[in-house]
């Protein structure tokens, strides 16, 4: 094991990503299923610093610049509708927000 | 590059075990502060792969920027700030299940396509390098043949703004 390998990083990726996947799952709390998509996010931009170090494309880079700049949007709408949720609601569970069910 | 190697490992059990934290700690706060570990990480491997403007970025927005998004969300949705119990929805077992199904897949697919010591990465991972560092052949690249998708997020980001704003404003 003397060089860096593509798959060592394409694995953690995976692994981060299947976290993630847990988290949104299993979470009852809006706040923590968004953090978990922020854990889902960064494996996605793991997955594309990889190969753009194997291809040697910048626009790797760019995308991974992209993915930051969205989720960031993310975050900002998402923490505003928990907000909304919470001042009409008085909860943030997701057990509790079960109004839409048919 | 025997160095990159043990510093990948250290950094990548580093965010492992923070990730599981976050998905699994009792406290939303300790969560919050799990994820600042997995995004320095993170931001660490950037590094590793050259891509140090990325890795910047991170530092800036996600752990900057985001990180204190989240916390005023805890604090102003009053979610039980102190240990509680109620985070974790009775269900959590099909979370694992889902997990372990998606990562054997993914982890099958990825040994089968890129096996172990088969793709190694260039000697030195400077990616795309014309001339300076990386930072500058990233400008150039989102300057010149990704402007349009430049402006796009920038438009995605006051629209975001002002839905923030909108959706989170008293009336």
């Amino acid at each position: 094991m003397d060089d860096l390998l593509l798959n060592q990083f394409l694995l953690l990726g995976a692994v981060l990503f299947c976290i993630g996947v847990y988290g949104v799952i299993a979470r009852k709390n809006t706040v923590l299923v968004l953090m978990s998509i922020e854990l889902i996010l960064n494996s996605v931009n793991i997955n594309l610093i990889a190969f753009g170090a194997m291809w040697g494309d910048i626009a790797a880079s760019v995308f991974a610049l992209f993915v930051i700049a969205v989720a960031a949007a993310e975050v900002g709408v998402g923490l505003a509708i928990v907000l909304l949720i919470y001042r009409n609601r008085r909860t943030v569970d997701l057990d509790d927000l079960a109004q839409l069910r048919g | 590059m025997v160095a990159q190697n043990v510093f990948f490992y250290l950094f990548a059990a580093m965010i492992v075990l923070s990730a599981i934290r976050v998905v699994t700690a009792k406290n939303v706060v300790h969560a919050a502060l799990y994820l600042v570990a997995v995004l320095a990480g993170v931001a660490a491997q950037y590094v590793l792969l050259a891509a140090e403007f990325v890795a910047a970025t991170q530092v800036l927005v996600y752990l900057g920027a985001v990180m204190v998004l989240f916390l005023f969300g805890i604090m102003l949705t009053r979610t039980e700030v102190g240990r509680s119990q109620d985070l974790t929805n009775r269900h959590w077992w099909s979370g694992i299940v889902a997990a372990v199904a998606v990562f054997a897949v993914m982890a099958y697919a990825l040994i089968d396509a890129f096996g172990w010591s088969r793709t190694p990465l260039p000697a030195d991972t400077r990616i795309a390098v014309v001339d300076g560092s990386n930072t500058s052949t990233v400008s150039d690249a989102i300057f010149g043949q990704y402007l349009l998708p430049f402006e796009a997020i920038s438009v995605l980001l006051l629209a975001a703004l002002v839905g923030a704003v909108v959706l989170a404003r008293k009336d």
